[in-house]
């Protein structure tokens, strides 16, 4: 059994010959240490491709892994570039995912192609906090030409992936994206009225580099674009902490 | 031979659209200027004139003078800009000296053009009738020397001196037409001298002993014993760099070899001229004569030669070579007056660089119409509150401050957010609500409790609900009753769904009871 200090000097060693000896790679955490601690970087690597996927082809799921997005870029720094196929990205909506809108900025793209280029030329910009795009089609060559274009930059790629066909497996494509996601819908927290409480959604880590998957449920962004972990507790009672958090919310 | 056009325009019509139509009703019309503590009229039209009322005299006598006189503020400025406007119009048109004289007239030198425009009395009809259309009463004189020219439009009306005759057409005409000051025309006066032949018939060495030798320079000029040159205005010339090549190029690696060439030159030139471009034309000029066009248009201006050759290079592939191109030109087509560049103030910290520039760069590729931010608009209707703004300089929102004394600066809470952050709003929306099947609901405002959506069957478990929103009969006579009862519902899987029902459930007149999903919450 090998020692894990030894691990992770290896690591660390590996890590900074990659990228020339740059050792400093500022990341976006998630703020829940659950999740930082098992992510490599501690959080979204800034100068990397990410990418997120549905849990299924339902529309529902898409929003669901919209809205994670979403939470993403409202936390990173700076305007943000959103390029999509269609114009139904509803603008109040993705507000209460603490996206201002003074800070996004919409492009259309015709096909796959050219939002991966536009994609490519806000990335290599580096005046964005964040870009994101929603393709269907980026094969190993798509990705591998986004994550050279993030490296050295302190913007966020994210891609939306879409299934190429009906019932496929968008992360299963090969990708150089750091890290892939899969959100799908979960009940929500329950509350002790009629109603819907706060919307959850099943986080899948699908793969990672240097580091493992997980999968967990974590409660939607907020309108800071924080999400949280469900509590532990299912049953305990309202006043204890379940309108509080919803407050806060 | 030098032949001065002197053309003093009526100003104060001029600024004021162009001529009324014959028939209209004329009201007399002055314009009033502020001289020290009076205020007096500074221009007059013709119909004011036949009144009596003549530039200089007191506003207030006008007024009592002609009831229902029409007053209006001159502008001395304006008109000095605008006949500025006008000369540089005239060189580019009819000759290329021309020179502003005074602030109601423009002296064009003649010399070799007139027989383009049909002689000297056709060209001066030309120039009076496109004056007139643009709004211009204009007087025309035409003779030897500026200053002939100047006396006879201002003391004798339209009139073409014959050549060398200028000695006997100015005999006739007042001292003041010699363009001397008015304490030199006083003494004349006083002397009993009141026009130009006879100063000119005087000894000319006691002349200049008694009134000084600026009276008599005027004298010599108007009669063409002195030369009087002329300071044209200078038309702006559009910025355009150009390379010829001794030998025709044709391949891409070349023509983007040159761009990078010529950018630099034209950064250089702009630089110069305290300007940035906006739009900008790349003109390769083929062997065969046909010219290939690259057009860029810019979100700000920029002098920047490394982002123009960016622009550019993406739009090498749209040049046909042919056989060959002989010359690559950079015209620009539109500028604007840019600043020198501020440097980074803070060295510690990298300033984020300016949007425009990607704004430039995505507009060559997809189009400026492809990129859009969305702007808040005060509706509850779903689809109607929000519109599509330009990406650069985001017009401020509530930029209306409120006055002092308005009771709504008591209040102290921070401004709306734009839109209502307590109502939940789906993160994608339908761009038409889509009819919902197999709805089974409680009248009236009970949430569905299973519904049928794209041929999918949904069993509800939680909704909230409902949020009405009334149709904007304020704005749409069509929307007088309609309502729409919206509720968030979560299925079985976790699934949220934006539904709303046509109708409040109670009155027909509001809506027929279908049910839609308008949008997806995640």
């Amino acid at each position: 059994m090998a020692d894990p200090a030894v691990l992770k000097q290896l690591r660390d060693t590996l890590r900074g010959l990659e990228t020339g000896g740059f050792r400093r790679r500022p990341s976006l955490p998630f703020g829940i240490e659950a999740i930082d601690s098992r992510l490599a970087d501690g959080g979204f690597r800034l100068d990397a491709l990410h990418e997120v996927a549905a849990g299924t082809s339902d529309m529902a799921d898409d929003c669901a892994a919209t809205l994670f997005l979403a939470g993403i870029a409202a936390r990173a720094w700076g305007p943000v570039l959103w390029v999509v196929r269609r114009r139904d990205l509803f603008a109040p909506g993705l507000a209460q995912s603490g996206l201002d809108p003074k800070r996004l900025i919409y492009a259309e793209a015709k096909d796959d192609a050219e939002l991966l280029a536009i994609m490519e030329e806000g990335l290599r910009h580096r005046g964005l906090g964040a870009v994101i795009g929603e393709a269907r089609r980026a094969d190993m060559t798509a990705t591998r030409r986004l994550q050279l274009a993030a490296e050295g930059g302190r913007t966020i790629a994210l891609l939306l992936k879409r299934a190429a066909r009906e019932g496929s497996d968008p992360i299963g494509m090969p990708s150089a994206a750091v890290t892939r996601w899969r959100v799908t819908c979960a009940p929500s927290a329950p509350l002790p009225v009629a109603g819907v409480g706060r919307p959850r959604w099943r986080l899948e880590l699908a793969r990672q580099k240097g580091g493992e998957g997980f999968e967990t449920i974590v409660e939607a962004c907020d309108a800071t674009g924080r999400c949280a972990l469900p509590s532990p507790v299912a049953d305990r009672k309202a006043v204890a902490g379940g309108t509080a958090r919803r407050r806060a919310a | 031979m030098l032949s001065p056009v002197e053309a003093p325009l009526h100003q104060a019509a001029s600024r004021l659209g162009p001529p009324p139509r014959s028939g209209e009703e004329l009201k007399p019309l002055v314009t009033s200027l502020r001289n020290g503590s009076r205020i007096e009229i500074a221009a007059a039209c013709p119909a004011a004139q036949a009144l009596g009322l003549r530039p200089g005299m007191a506003v207030t006598q006008a007024r009592a003078q002609v009831p229902g006189l029409d007053i209006r503020p001159a502008d001395p400025e304006g008109d000095l800009a605008s006949l500025e406007s006008l000369a540089i119009l005239a060189a580019r048109r009819w000759s290329p000296v021309v020179a502003v004289s005074g602030t109601e007239g423009l002296m064009l030198d003649l010399s070799g053009t007139a027989h383009l425009f049909g002689g000297e009395e056709g060209m001066a009809r030309r120039i009076v009738t496109l004056l007139a259309r643009a709004g211009f009463a204009a007087r025309i004189a035409i003779a030897d020397t500026p200053g002939a020219a100047w006396a006879l439009a201002r003391f004798q009306g339209n009139c073409i001196c014959p050549p060398g005759e200028q000695a006997r057409a100015l005999d006739d005409l007042p001292t003041p037409a010699l363009r001397i000051d008015a304490a030199a025309v006083e003494l004349l006066r006083r002397l009993g001298i009141d026009r130009i032949g006879q100063l000119a018939a005087l000894p000319r060495a006691p002349l200049v002993r008694r009134f000084g030798a600026a009276t008599v320079l005027r004298l010599d000029q108007a009669l063409g014993r002195v030369a009087e040159p002329l300071a044209p205005v200078i038309p702006p010339e559009a910025i355009a760099v150009r390379q010829r090549f001794a030998e025709p190029i044709a391949t891409a690696e070349a023509i983007e070899h040159w761009l990078g060439v010529l950018t630099p030159r034209l950064a250089a030139a702009l630089e110069a001229e305290g300007l940035g471009v906006q739009a900008l034309e790349c003109i390769a000029e083929r062997v065969d004569g046909v010219p290939q066009r690259i057009r860029i248009g810019l979100a700000r201006p920029n002098r920047n030669g490394a982002h123009l050759l960016r622009l550019l290079k993406r739009r090498i592939q749209d040049v046909e070579p042919g056989y060959g191109i002989d010359a690559i030109t950079l015209h620009v087509r539109r500028a604007a007056m840019l600043g020198p560049e501020p440097a980074i103030e803070r060295l510690d910290e990298e300033a984020a660089p300016d949007l425009a520039t990607l704004v430039d760069t995505l507009a060559t590729r997809i189009g400026p119409a492809a990129m859009w931010r969305m702007r808040p608009v005060e509706s509850d209707v779903p689809e109607r509150s929000l519109m599509r703004a330009p990406v650069l300089d985001p017009p401020a929102r509530g930029a209306l401050r409120a006055k002092l004394d308005d009771v709504r600066q008591l209040d102290r809470n921070p401004p709306l957010p734009p839109w209502h952050p307590g109502w939940p709003r789906p993160a994608r929306l339908l761009a038409r609500p889509e009819r919902l099947d197999h709805v089974m609901a409680e009248l009236p405002d009970h949430a569905p409790r299973r519904f049928t959506w794209r041929g999918r069957a949904h069993q509800v478990i939680h909704a909230d609900g409902p949020e009405r929103i009334q149709g904007e009969w304020w704005k749409r006579d069509a929307e007088r009753m309609s309502v729409r009862d919206y509720f968030r519902v979560e299925d079985e899987t976790g699934r949220r769904y934006w539904l709303f029902r046509s109708g409040d459930g109670e009155r027909a007149v509001t809506g027929d009871l279908s049910w839609y999903l308008h949008g997806v919450f995640g």
